[in-house]
């Protein structure tokens, strides 16, 4: 396992207005890792993702990127660092065609994806570049939202739930291409709810609870630990 | 010759008019799309800014002793980045808050820039003079056509459509397209959003001041020229639907020529018809003909 953390979080704490959603989250990433958030509904997931990418009213702590400190920056700095983020709403544009959502997202550095390579992991893409972005479906649109990051040369993916509300042939096709991008190197942050899933793709899972990271699982023990797992995500 | 009972150069002298005025109205209506797509804010300012054009024109004459045509490239630079300053300094402070407040602030800003020139210059109009290579104009047969409101038309149509391509056709566009609906998303992929909500702004106010560059031969310049047309202008966007495009475009030339024919069939209500076809639409279609409910 490759050592030295790309991404490092320590006393991470943020807020949205006045409510204080993180309370000193901590973990770190290593380079080349697919490393997955877990836990219930509301424990600061998506404010984590948020938090690392700048898009949070309010952060503190300290978010180490490749030995740059991110917390004071603004979002678009810490994109044009490499860091890439796919919401979990999926944010496809309305008013762009897929082909003018695939090309939004401007190259921050070299060793993206070329376009044809994300063909290759989402033909379907390739068939509706002139449809409307929201035309697509639920799972076309979750591979636009991906593919469409994999273009800039970010090395660090945060990807917020991939699989939510997708048919289980999608979940597996993307859980296929997370395989793929950790074998060319990509370094991913994954949230996910579905654990079965997250259990095929990552390397270590990091347990949430109420804004603050309460426990750590390598995949390898994942299984003697189904219980307690179960216990953190309410199943 | 008539038409309907109509001599044919009335006719077609009133629906001139009428696409003279349409031309103003679509690149003010234009501009107010822009800048309430992007920045969520009814621009108020954009009459003084109007008239600002129209007075950047006299000015470069009178002191500088720079002419129609520099000035056309000029004054919208010039007044954009006036245009550019309220932003970083005033609006941008507003936006975390509600629409009101930036309402509140462009109306407050156009009654203090009107005053200010009012106090300076009075009402009664300052003549500004056609440019020379436009002076005269054709007879068509069925019209006289003065070269200079051809100039007009022509240009506005241009710069309408140029406007449309660039927001709907081209890469910039799409950012802009984008940041509109999420602006949070479009800066996590790495987009100084912030930077373009200035320049867009700006954008929004060099196409007021085009105008007013343009209307000052016909129009004389005024201070208070900005504030009759502007009433007018938003009548047509709130006809045409807020943030629309080639809504805002197509609707001001045809409100325009609509206005012009009402001139010649039944000139009694010529001065309301567009207020007139405001409240049907509103009743009918209250986000507007080409507006979405947001
Ligand atoms: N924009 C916001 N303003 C205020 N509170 C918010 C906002 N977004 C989220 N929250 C609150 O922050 C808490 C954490 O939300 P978050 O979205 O990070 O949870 P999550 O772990 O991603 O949950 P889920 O599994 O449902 O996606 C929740 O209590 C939520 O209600
Ligand atoms: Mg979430």
């Amino acid at each position: 396992m490759p050592e030295t953390a790309l991404l490092s979080v320590a006393d991470l704490n943020a807020w949205y207005g006045e409510s204080h959603i993180l309370h000193g989250a901590q973990f770190e990433v290593r380079r080349g890792e697919v490393v997955t958030l877990l836990g219930r509904n509301g424990v600061g997931k998506t404010t984590t993702l948020k938090a690392i990418m700048g898009m949070v009213a309010r952060r503190e702590g300290s978010i180490r990127f490749d030995g740059t400190q991110l917390v004071a920056l603004p979002s678009d700095r810490i994109a044009r660092l490499g860091v890439a983020f796919c919401p979990e709403e999926r944010g496809i544009f309305a008013s762009l065609d897929v082909r003018e959502n695939l090309l939004l997202p401007p190259v921050v550095r070299a060793g993206g994806l070329s376009l044809a390579q994300v063909f290759d992991l989402f033909p379907n893409l390739k068939e509706r570049l002139a449809s409307q972005g929201t035309k697509l479906s639920g799972g076309e649109q979750q591979m636009l939202a991906i593919g469409r990051i994999l273009r800039t040369g970010a090395r660090l993916l945060l990807l917020d739930e991939p699989t939510e509300g997708l048919a289980p042939v999608i979940v597996q096709q993307i859980g296929r291409t997370i395989s793929r991008l950790k074998a060319e190197g990509f370094t991913i942050l994954l949230v996910e709810q579905n654990f079965r899933f997250a259990s095929r793709v990552a390397d270590r899972h990091y347990v949430m609870e109420s804004g603050r990271v309460v426990d750590m699982i390598p995949n390898s023990e994942l299984e003697s630990n189904l219980e307690k797992v179960h216990e953190y995500l309410g199943v | 010759m008539e038409i309907f009972g109509i001599p044919t150069q009335a006719l077609f002298g009133q629906l001139l008019i009428g696409l003279i005025n349409g031309s103003f109205y679509a690149l003010l209506s234009l501009g107010l799309a822009v800048i309430f797509g992007l920045l969520n804010i009814i621009n108020f300012t954009h009459g003084a800014q109007y008239m600002m054009g129209a007075f950047c024109a006299y000015f470069l004459l009178t002191k500088l002793g720079i002419g129609y045509w520099w000035a056309l490239a000029v004054t919208p630079l010039a007044v954009g980045i006036i245009g550019m300053v309220i932003e970083r300094l005033m609006l941008a402070r507003l936006y975390k808050l509600d629409h009101l407040y930036g309402l509140l602030l462009t109306f407050g800003l156009a009654l203090i820039i009107q005053g200010l020139f009012r106090n300076e210059y009075g009402t009664s109009g300052i003549p500004y003079a056609l440019p020379q290579e436009l002076a005269g104009g054709h007879n068509l047969g069925f019209m006289f056509l003065p070269n200079y409101r051809a100039w007009v038309i022509l240009a506005s149509i241009v710069v309408c459509l140029a406007t449309w391509f660039m927001i709907e056709k081209t890469r910039l566009g799409a950012y802009l397209r984008a940041a509109t609906e999420n602006p949070q998303l479009v800066q996590a992929f790495g987009i100084n959003v912030p930077r373009m909500i200035t320049l867009t702004y700006g954008f929004g106010v060099a196409l007021a001041a085009f105008a007013g560059v343009m209307a000052a031969p016909i129009y004389q310049v005024n201070p208070l020229m900005g504030a009759d047309l502007i009433i007018v202008v938003f009548a047509v966007v709130v006809i045409g639907g807020m943030g629309s495009i080639m809504g805002s475009i197509v609707t001001g030339f045809a409100l325009g020529l609509i206005e012009g024919l009402t001139k010649v069939f039944y000139p009694e209500a010529s001065n309301t018809v567009i207020f007139i076809i405001m409240a049907i639409v509103l009743m009918i279609k209250p986000a507007g003909l080409f507006g979405t409910q947001r």
